[in-house]
């Protein structure tokens, strides 16, 4: 057991994948010298060599199309993207090769590839740099998607990606990198694609993932000193998507609140919703209700605070859903 | 800094371009020199006055960051002759496009120096109004702006044939337009499509690079084996390697660049070689990743100081010029910080004006379920405060 940052658990996630199988690499803009923007691959050029940690020339294009061709060559490449508004350069290599190559061939190439893109908002950054593009790529078949909120699930996700021989994105929660946790070398958490329930409770359930499951946690501990309980549980994986842990959980409970950073509109929990809608339609005390941000680009560092939900607003999303 | 060698490399054998050397003393050059010969001792100083507002309104931006002030600063330290020198002899009617580093393109260009700082202190995601200025906002996704200028070129020229063509040509110059950008932004693949496009339509773009060496921690050997300018001949266009921090040769390269396009004969690259003197961003740590030693080295070739020393030695300009041009540096810089301090943060409601051009039914309802939001916390507070007023009563 160590006590880690959610970065650094990432750090040591990723150089025991490295340790571990010698076709593990990775690739990205700074990660080299620099370990990356957030540091997050720090040592391991020294550590593993330049050959294994290519600090690649910008092109984000190049580092997904690149390892597309490394991975049907046998190789295991972790790709770094430097901050999720810089993905979209590599949209079409993800959506259109990354994605389909399996079916395309009838499965006869596998693209056992990693996507390591730093998500989300609040950090007080310009443009581009807060992004929560997960819908987008959950809506494409083909990719996997996980997000840790803890350094146990970052440590273990990143072997368990790059293990898995379908791509996977790992969205990892860039302001919750400093965030310490628990990290226990010895025993995997598991299925990397099953839901958590983090918190139980019985009067409603908060759904969220990545950077908001702390805020859930803090909504789950105000709303108990008004007398209610709530159960929270951490998605983990948005692709697939673990509906049989929050169908069971809303059976329980009867209501459900699902808290976002990304858009509400199109984004996750409308998915979420209408599924636990279909699959447990007479459980349900109130209408599903989703707290997300607003149909906006993400707006200047100033405003940012009214823009991402917050405990308030996840709250209030609670209240109205007890008022029913 | 990795060396890099490569089997089967086939160098350059571009020219490098020089005006104004190490020492400050001008040096012939057969393509470049005629079109610096009309420089006035007046212009030099006016090119030296910009050059030294851009850097002490960089050292004012770090240290605002560095106070909180600001959310984050991009030091344009080493790269103001690049930056003046291409903006300089471009005509108001020229469209530029920035990258996020040309913060002296901006100032020439009139935009006030608070004005650009709105986007660095959180405030705006743009700054200024681009039709005013006829200035790009900054586009931070790299290489991005490259085909949107050479879009705005070809519809410049398709403005001045289809003029022609219905019997009441344009007056003046044709227009031209420069797209900025770096040698890191140099390998993303839009910029391949940007030049072949440019090439394709002969549209009046100047892809000006300023190549400072690095990429954030990325070295230029990383980028390219040779120098940039040589890819323009794979496109079939002119490409120019210059010393960016030489303000005669870059200012000579532009007007012969600029030139070009407005006789129709585009797309022109300039590659202007230079150095970022300071850090990539207030966010980075560069002893991370480049040697002291490399950044003396190219704090010998500094382009202000050569100037300077011209303007002192050739041209006998005396310190008072020095001395004031400083004070007034000073003076703007201090009227900058005073403006930044007392900019008021935006009203996010504002945002959900921006977004469309046509009225939005989604945007139209959120904005109300904001208001609504905000309004409960208010009532909220109102009737704590009664309460608290009723207890102190
Ligand atoms: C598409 C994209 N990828 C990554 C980044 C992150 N990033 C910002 S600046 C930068 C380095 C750019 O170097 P260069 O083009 O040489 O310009 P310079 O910063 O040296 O002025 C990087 C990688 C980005 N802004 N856009
Ligand atoms: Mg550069």
């Amino acid at each position: 057991m160590s006590k880690l940052t959610v970065a650094k658990a990432i750090t040591a996630g990723l150089a025991r994948a490295m340790e571990e199988n010698p076709k593990v690499m990775l690739l990205g803009e700074d990660i080299g010298s620099l370990g990356g923007v957030y540091r997050v691959t720090e040592g391991l050029k020294a550590r593993f060599g330049a050959h294994r940690v290519l600090d690649t020339p910008l092109g984000e294009a190049g580092i997904v199309g690149t390892a597309v061709g490394l991975a049907v060559r046998g190789y295991r490449p972790v790709c770094e993207i430097q901050f999720d508004g810089f993905t979209f350069p590599a949209f079409n290599q993800i959506t259109t090769q990354v994605a389909k190559l399996r079916a395309r061939t009838e499965g006869r190439l596998s693209v056992p590839m990693t996507i390591r893109i730093p998500y989300g908002g609040v950090i007080g950054s310009v443009e581009h740099h807060s992004e929560s593009p997960e819908a987008l790529f959950a809506h494409t078949a083909g990719l996997r998607i996980l997000t840790p909120s803890n350094a146990q699930d970052a440590y273990w996700m990143e072997q368990q990606a790059i293990a898995c021989d379908d791509p996977v994105i790992i969205f990892e929660p860039k302001r919750r990198y400093w965030l310490k946790g628990e990290v226990d070398e010895e025993n995997s958490p598991g299925d990397p694609f099953a839901a958590a329930v983090i918190h139980e409770g019985t009067d409603a359930t908060v759904v969220a993932w990545g950077p908001m499951v702390p805020v859930a946690l803090a909504a789950a501990k105000a709303a108990e000193e008004d007398g209610r309980s709530v159960e929270v549980i951490d998605l983990r994986s948005l692709s697939p998507i673990d509906f049989d842990t929050v169908t069971a959980s809303v059976r329980r409970t009867g209501r459900l609140v699902i808290a976002h950073e990304a858009p509400t509109f199109g984004g996750l929990g409308g998915e979420i919703a209408a599924r636990v809608t279909e699959r447990a339609f007479y459980s349900l005390e109130a209408p599903v209700l989703r707290v997300g941000a607003y149909h906006l680009p993400y707006p200047p560092a100033a405003v940012e605070d009214h823009y991402i939900p917050d405990l308030d607003r996840v709250l209030e999303a609670l209240d109205r859903s007890f008022a029913y | 800094m990795e060396s890099r060698s490569h089997a089967g490399a086939v160098p350059s054998t571009l020219t490098r371009h020089q005006l104004l050397d190490e020492q400050g003393v001008v040096a012939e050059d057969p393509l470049l020199s005629p079109y610096a010969a009309d420089i006035t001792v007046e212009e030099l100083q006016h090119l030296y006055r910009s050059m030294t507002l851009a850097r002490r309104v960089d050292e004012e931006g770090t240290s605002l960051q560095r106070q909180g002030q600001l959310v984050l600063w991009v030091p344009l330290r080493g790269q103001e002759a690049a930056q003046v020198g291409s903006v300089w002899p471009t005509h108001p009617s020229d469209r530029i496009y920035p990258s996020y580093r040309e913060h002296a393109v901006a100032f020439e260009r009139g935009v006030p120096p608070a004005e650009l700082m709105r986007y660095f202190r959180g405030l705006s995601a743009g700054g200024w109004d681009p039709e005013q200025y006829n200035l790009n906002p900054y586009t931070v996704v790299l290489g991005s702006q490259t085909l949107h200028a050479v879009g705005y070129a070809m519809g410049a020229s398709l403005d001045r044939k289809a003029a022609e063509d219905s019997g009441s040509p344009l007056d003046g110059d044709p227009e031209a337009v420069i797209a900025y950008f770096g040698d890191g932004a140099s390998t993303e693949g839009e910029v391949h499509e940007a030049m072949v496009f440019a090439a394709s339509y002969d549209a009046p773009v100047l892809f000006f690079i300023q190549n400072n060496q690095w990429a954030i921690s990325v070295p230029f050997a990383t980028q390219s084996r040779v120098p940039l300018a040589t890819r323009a001949a794979g496109y079939g266009f002119e490409g120019l390697r210059v010393d960016g921090n030489d303000i005669l040769g870059v200012v000579a390269a532009t007007r012969y660049a600029l030139e070009k396009l407005r006789r129709g004969e585009g797309p022109v690259l300039i590659e202007a070689e230079t150095y970022r003197m300071g850090a990539h961003t207030t966010a980075d740590d560069p002893t991370k990743y480049r040697e002291r030693e490399e950044e003396d080295q190219w704090g010998h070739l500094d382009p202000i100081e050569r100037l300077r020393v011209h303007l002192r030695t050739v041209h006998c300009v005396d310190q008072a010029f020095f001395d004031t041009v400083a004070a007034e540096n000073d003076a703007v810089a201090r009227q900058m910080r005073a403006d930044v301090l007392a900019m008021s943060p935006p009203e996010f409601v504002d945002r959900f004006d921006g977004v469309y051009a046509e009225p939005h039914s989604l945007v139209a309802a959120e904005r109300a379920e904001y208001l609504d939001y905000q309004a409960g916390f208010v009532a909220q507070d109102d009737s704590q405060d009664s309460d608290s007023e009723g207890v102190g009563a």
